[in-house]
């Protein structure tokens, strides 16, 4: 540009700045990678750019000078400075979309394995046995699967020779030094009167667990579980035992008006004795509970035996209760329509993983008892 | 216990439909197990006409009839002797099954002739054993109705269960009398008036038990009847037998049986003219034998009560008869036996010697005392009446036994019980209706239980007679009072690992089985067990007959049963009680797992390989921490039980006798006698032997501290006796500066290159953490040194150059 004397110095430096801000632009607009965008940074902004120099000259001008030159100086630096970011954030970021484009994979192809484990149904539906029963205020008790025959007959008002130790088929381990055979527990009811001798009255407590009876058919296998009941206290009657089956098996069954009956039946150890039924629709294969006109038995119960609570060194003329047995392989096909009775102990893997529950469904009453 | 309708009329007089009668059944506590109508299940098949009846041109023994079948008339062949014009039989038509043969009937040809459908036998109808001829109608039967009405068969036939205390109801009789204490009518008189007897007994009966003990049998009862015709009973009498499922055989059997079912009084019927000399009861000499009348033969110990005569045995008392001296159609001469026999005494001979009997099932669960001698005067009476004759006098030996009894009742223990309030009125209406004798004395009823009712014995027992008749139904349901404001765990610490164990290894991808607790001797005792005190004498299968000593076998068991079923790669555990010994304290819970075949499935991005001793290590820890074991102060020892493979498996204990886990790879000699593909790891848990944390005061966790300053990492490689334990290596490091280390990782092991034979070099990362001020190039020099010197000390490891 031809130094000509007749134009005044404002409008020179302005032209001057024009010329300089263009060439840096299209500079900045030619530079096709970061560093070239870094070079033109640099010959403009770098300690010995252009537009640094341009800035040191500042310091030598008259004050009418610098009023003038600063802020144009100082907005021609800004700007530069801001093309050439927003031309470097550019370049980088086609730069990323570049590399991310060799980077794909095939996210159609399946996660690494993780094994999901199951619990098995017995295990989820005593938890659910549990958590209903000590929510009303039950605790877990619990004795041995080899018992004597007191416990498991005598005490249980099961004399010697009585029928009722046909009803059960119970298997006798070998005779020991003593001449005593031991047997296995044919139901949990025991359980009730190791409690009751070692811990005072009154009484709460449930008892699941391994029962054994030497039978094997489609519907009975040589072990299956079941879970005691027994409260005691001075005034527990037979209207408790109803309230507190209904309960539990309104929850168990989820069903908030399943209908129940009582019927008279017969145990040695309780007196009256009953068995429940709960209302049932069979519909072709498919049993539905709660449904429709027909029973279906569920469990067993009664007022505790004065024998037995004499047999358990309780005063059976100031303390009375009730207890019940339920099989809890029995009310767990029932509730989860599990067909047969003997895969629940054949560990067939298919069969655990599509009738297990995953470990992380813990039936509590606040998240609900199943999923 | 099975009878029909019409059977319990004959003892009930009562308007009630049938359904209010199987209702109330089951209400008072005898459960309606079955109500079957045959004449339903028989309304196809109808009468029919025959209206000409041809030889067949090309079979000698069969006949060309033409049926009219009130809806048309068709041909049928027919193979029976009988079978004529102008005679009514059943007809059944194509498409009916056949009930006694379960046969479909097809229009089809019999040597050339076309035949739809078939004249049935009383047997192809499940109404007997008769095949002689097909069933002749009277000559009034309307063609084309169902049969089954005419010949009777519209009679329902109810089956209940009988509980064992309820003795007195194995007789139809007895349910009448509960019945009608429930309100559903009045039970009909059958008393029979004794007969006249017309000359002396030409039998003598005597109890012939050592020492006079007659407790066997208390009481003998027998009466001659001469003269008798036996033959086939009345229609009335066999339709009575077929409808429970008895098969009717001749008069003098089936008057037994029916007074069995009828009055819940078993008898016995002789052939009179086949005894020799008198009657004796005895118990039995062993060796004896008899043939009975189940076509078995019997040789017995010196347990039995036997009835017999001169020459030997004739009957096992109040159990079988006997073939020889059996009732046949030539009999003539009759002895009746009605006796009482020792229930505890029946039931143990009829299961030593597998003998089911009517009479057996109702002696071993008692019958009435009482009705010793009306028993036989029924018996008597039905005898005179089917077969005719000349009864003798009765003859017995014995007594009546003592049955007599007052139980106490105070009325208001029934609602103290059983939760409702009843009138004492109405207490004694239900008592007396079902035969007690109720007398009010005071604050109390003296109830005198009537001798058909062995199982009252205290004031329990008549709470429940009050309240069964009264009705279950009655009772109100009342919610049980809350113990506690809050809610308490219903599991104690001890108990919650069991459910804590199971959730920790099923997160671990396991899945949880069930096996028995039993298994086969030889598999046990690879597995430490197999003690003759841990046997069953009567295990369901000679594989199962012992008590398991670990819950491996088991595990083991199924993971090559699931391999044989396509699935190698599995991981099981169980949570569950394992037998050291038969008391209480020997029955431990116990969680124990395995794992087989490759860790992982195959997958395009891992790589599966088999499993290994670590696997069965984490998964005893991951147990273990989740019961709240202090892994952290765990002793890990490098031995474990002879089941595992010796030189990849461990104890985790606490102290030299608390043992709490053992895990490791499964000895691959156990594998191969368990027949079962390796490798297979395990580990098992004595859930019982983790210490139960100390009771806190308060839930407050510990302050947390953590310091800002930089921690450092210094990594050390250790040449080393290939035996020394990479533990003992990081114990000694460890012990350089217990405070300031934080971490030790083991991130290399490795043997051989240039190495010497039988080195390892094992690599530790060491964190230091400091707490007070940054660590300086100096200090942490410093204690390099420090752990080297601590290391090289302690297992004689060098530092690798």
């Amino acid at each position: 540009m031809p130094n000509n004397k007749s134009e005044k110095p404002s409008e020179k430096l302005a032209e001057n700045l024009a010329d300089l801000k263009s060439e840096f632009v299209s500079g900045i607009a030619a530079a096709v990678d970061v560093a070239a965008v870094d070079a033109v940074r640099i010959s403009a902004l770098g300690k010995k750019g252009r537009i640094s120099l341009l800035m040191k000259t500042l310091g030598k001008m008259t004050p009418e000078e610098r009023s003038v030159s600063s802020p144009a100086f100082n907005a021609l630096k800004d700007e530069i400075a801001a093309a050439v970011e927003a031309r470097r954030k550019a370049l980088e970021g086609a730069a990323l979309d570049a590399r991310l484009a060799t980077e794909t994979v095939d996210v159609t192809l399946p996660v690494r394995a993780e094994r999901q484990g199951h619990i098995h149904p017995v295990s989820q539906v005593m938890d659910e046995i549990i958590a209903i029963f000590g929510d009303m205020g039950f605790s877990v008790a619990d004795g041995p699967d080899i018992e004597d025959d007191f416990h498991n007959f005598t005490a249980l008002n099961i004399p010697p020779e009585h029928p009722a130790r046909q009803m059960h088929d119970t298997f006798y381990l070998l005779e020991d030094a003593n001449g005593e055979r031991k047997v296995l527990r044919t139901h949990t009811s025991p359980v009730q009167i190791r409690h009751m001798m070692n811990n005072p009255p009154p009484h709460r407590i449930i008892a699941p667990g391994r029962t054994y009876r030497s039978d094997s058919d489609i519907t009975h296998t040589p072990m299956f579980h079941q879970v005691e009941g027994l409260v005691i206290d001075k005034a527990t009657h037979m209207g408790h035992l109803k309230g507190c089956l209904e309960e539990f098996a309104r929850a168990f069954f989820e069903v908030d008006n399943l209908r129940m009956r009582f019927r008279p039946s017969h145990f040695p150890f309780t007196e009256p004795s009953a068995e429940v039924d709960i209302g049932c629709k069979r519909d072709g294969g498919e049993l539905r509970i709660g449904e429709g006109d027909d029973w279906l038995e569920i469990l067993g119960c009664g007022m505790v035996h004065p024998k037995v609570l004499e047999h358990a060194g309780i005063d059976s003329s100031i303390y009375q209760g009730f207890a019940f047995g339920v099989g809890i392989d029995r009310i767990a096909m029932l509730k989860y329509g599990i067909p047969d009775l003997r895969a629940f102990f054949e560990c067939d893997l298919r069969w655990l993983k599509h009738y297990g529950f995953v470990p992380s469904d813990v039936p509590t009453l606040a998240q609900g008892l199943a999923r | 216990m099975k009878f029909s309708l019409s059977w319990l009329k004959g003892h009930l007089d009562t308007d009630a439909p049938l359904n209010v009668i199987t209702d109330t059944l089951t209400a008072i506590g005898l459960e309606v197990e079955e109500v079957t109508d045959r004449a339903a299940d028989l309304k196809d098949f109808v009468v029919g006409f025959v209206t000409d009846c041809k030889p067949h041109p090309d079979a000698d023994k069969l006949q060309v009839c033409m049926v009219d079948t009130g809806s048309g008339e068709v041909q049928v062949v027919c193979g029976a002797p009988n079978a004529r014009a102008s005679m009514k039989g059943v007809f059944a038509g194509v498409g009916l099954v056949v009930p006694g043969t379960d046969m479909l009937l097809k229009k089809t040809k019999i040597r050339g002739v076309e035949s739809n459908g078939m004249l049935c036998s009383a047997r192809e109808m499940g109404l007997g054993d008769d095949h002689h001829g097909i069933i002749d109608l009277p000559e009034d039967a309307p063609i084309g109705e169902p049969f089954a009405p005419i010949l009777g068969l519209d009679d329902p036939v109810i089956e209940i269960a009988i509980t064992p205390n309820r003795q007195d109801c194995l007789g139809v009789s007895g349910i009448a009398r509960d019945l009608a204490a429930a309100g559903l009518g009045n039970v009909r008189s059958f008393e029979v008036a004794p007969t006249q007897s017309t000359f002396v007994s030409p039998i003598k009966v005597r109890l012939g038990f050592k020492g006079g003990d007659t407790k066997p049998c208390p009481l003998f009862v027998g009466r001659y009847i001469r003269g008798v015709k036996n033959g086939p009973s009345p229609q009335w009498l066999q339709d009575r037998l077929i409808a429970i499922g008895l098969r009717p055989i001749s008069a003098l059997v089936d008057m037994t049986n029916l007074i069995t079912f009828d009055l819940g009084r078993p008898l016995h019927v002789f052939d009179a003219d086949k005894l020799n000399g008198g009657i004796h009861v005895r118990l039995s000499k062993s060796g004896e034998s008899i043939d009975a009348l189940d076509g078995k033969t019997y040789t017995v110990d010196d347990q039995v009560t036997v009835i017999a005569d001169d020459h030997g045995v004739l009957a096992l008392g109040g159990i079988i008869g006997g073939e020889q001296s059996s009732c046949t159609e030539s009999t003539t001469n009759v002895f009746i036996e009605a006796a009482l026999f020792d229930p505890i005494r029946t039931a143990a001979t009829g299961r030593r010697y597998g003998i089911e009997s009517d009479a057996r099932y109702r002696f071993e669960r008692g019958v009435d005392p009482d009705a010793v001698f009306s028993g036989m005067e029924a018996a008597t009476n039905l005898v005179l009446q089917l077969c005719g004759g000349e009864a003798s006098e009765v003859v017995s030996s014995g007594a009546i036994p003592d049955w007599e009894r007052d139980v106490w009742l105070r009325p208001d223990r029934i609602n103290q019980l059983v939760g409702f309030d009843l009138a004492q009125d109405r207490i004694v209406e239900i008592l007396t209706a079902l035969g007690f004798g109720v007398t009010p004395a005071g604050e109390v009823l003296t109830v005198a239980v009537s001798s058909w009712r062995r199982d009252v014995h205290g004031e329990a027992d008549l709470v429940e007679e009050v309240a069964r008749i009264e009705g279950f139904d009655k009772i109100p349901s009342v919610p049980l009072e809350r113990l506690n404001a809050v809610t308490r765990p219903a599991v104690n610490a001890t108990q919650a690992r069991v459910g804590t164990a199971k959730r920790a290894l099923a997160a671990r991808g396991m899945d949880e089985c069930v096996t028995w607790s039993f298994l086969s001797a030889a598999h046990a005792s690879l597995f430490g067990g197999g003690d003759e005190s841990l046997r069953l004498i009567n295990p369901i299968s000679a594989d199962l007959d012992q008590m398991r000593p670990s819950l491996l076998p088991n595990l083991i068991i199924a993971v090559g049963q699931n391999a044989d079923r396509g699935a190698a790669d599995t991981a099981f555990f169980e949570v569950g009680p394992q037998y050291a010994d038969d008391t209480p304290d020997g029955q431990g819970s116990f969680a124990s797992g395995v794992r087989a075949g490759l860790s992982d499935t195959r997958h395009w991005n891992g790589d599966a390989r088999p499993v290994d001793v670590f696997d069965a290590k984490a998964d005893s820890l991951a147990a273990l921490e989740a019961c709240g074991a202090p892994v952290a102060k765990l002793q890990l020892e490098a031995a474990a039980p002879a089941w595992y493979h010796p030189g990849r498996s461990g104890t985790l204990q606490l102290g030299p006798k608390n043992l709490i886990a053992h895990f490791g790879e499964i000895h691959p000699g156990v594998l191969r006698d368990m027949d079962v593909a390796g490798p297979v790891v395990g580990f098992e848990i004595n859930l019982g032997s983790i210490p139960l944390p100390k009771a806190k005061a308060s839930r407050n966790r510990a302050p947390l501290i953590v310091s800002d300053l930089p921690a450092v990492v210094r990594d050390f490689a250790f040449v080393v006796a290939g035996d020394v334990p990479s533990a003992r290596i990081v114990q000694a490091a460890r012990k350089a500066d217990p405070k300031l280390i934080t971490d030790i990782a083991v991130f290399d092991v490795f043997t051989g290159g240039s190495l010497g034979e039988d080195q390892k070099s094992v690599a530790i990362a060491v964190r230091l953490q400091p707490t007070d001020a940054t660590l300086t190039d100096d200090a942490i020099e410093a204690l390099s040194q420090k752990i080297v010197a601590s290391v090289t000390k302690s297992t004689g490891a060098s530092l690798r150059g």
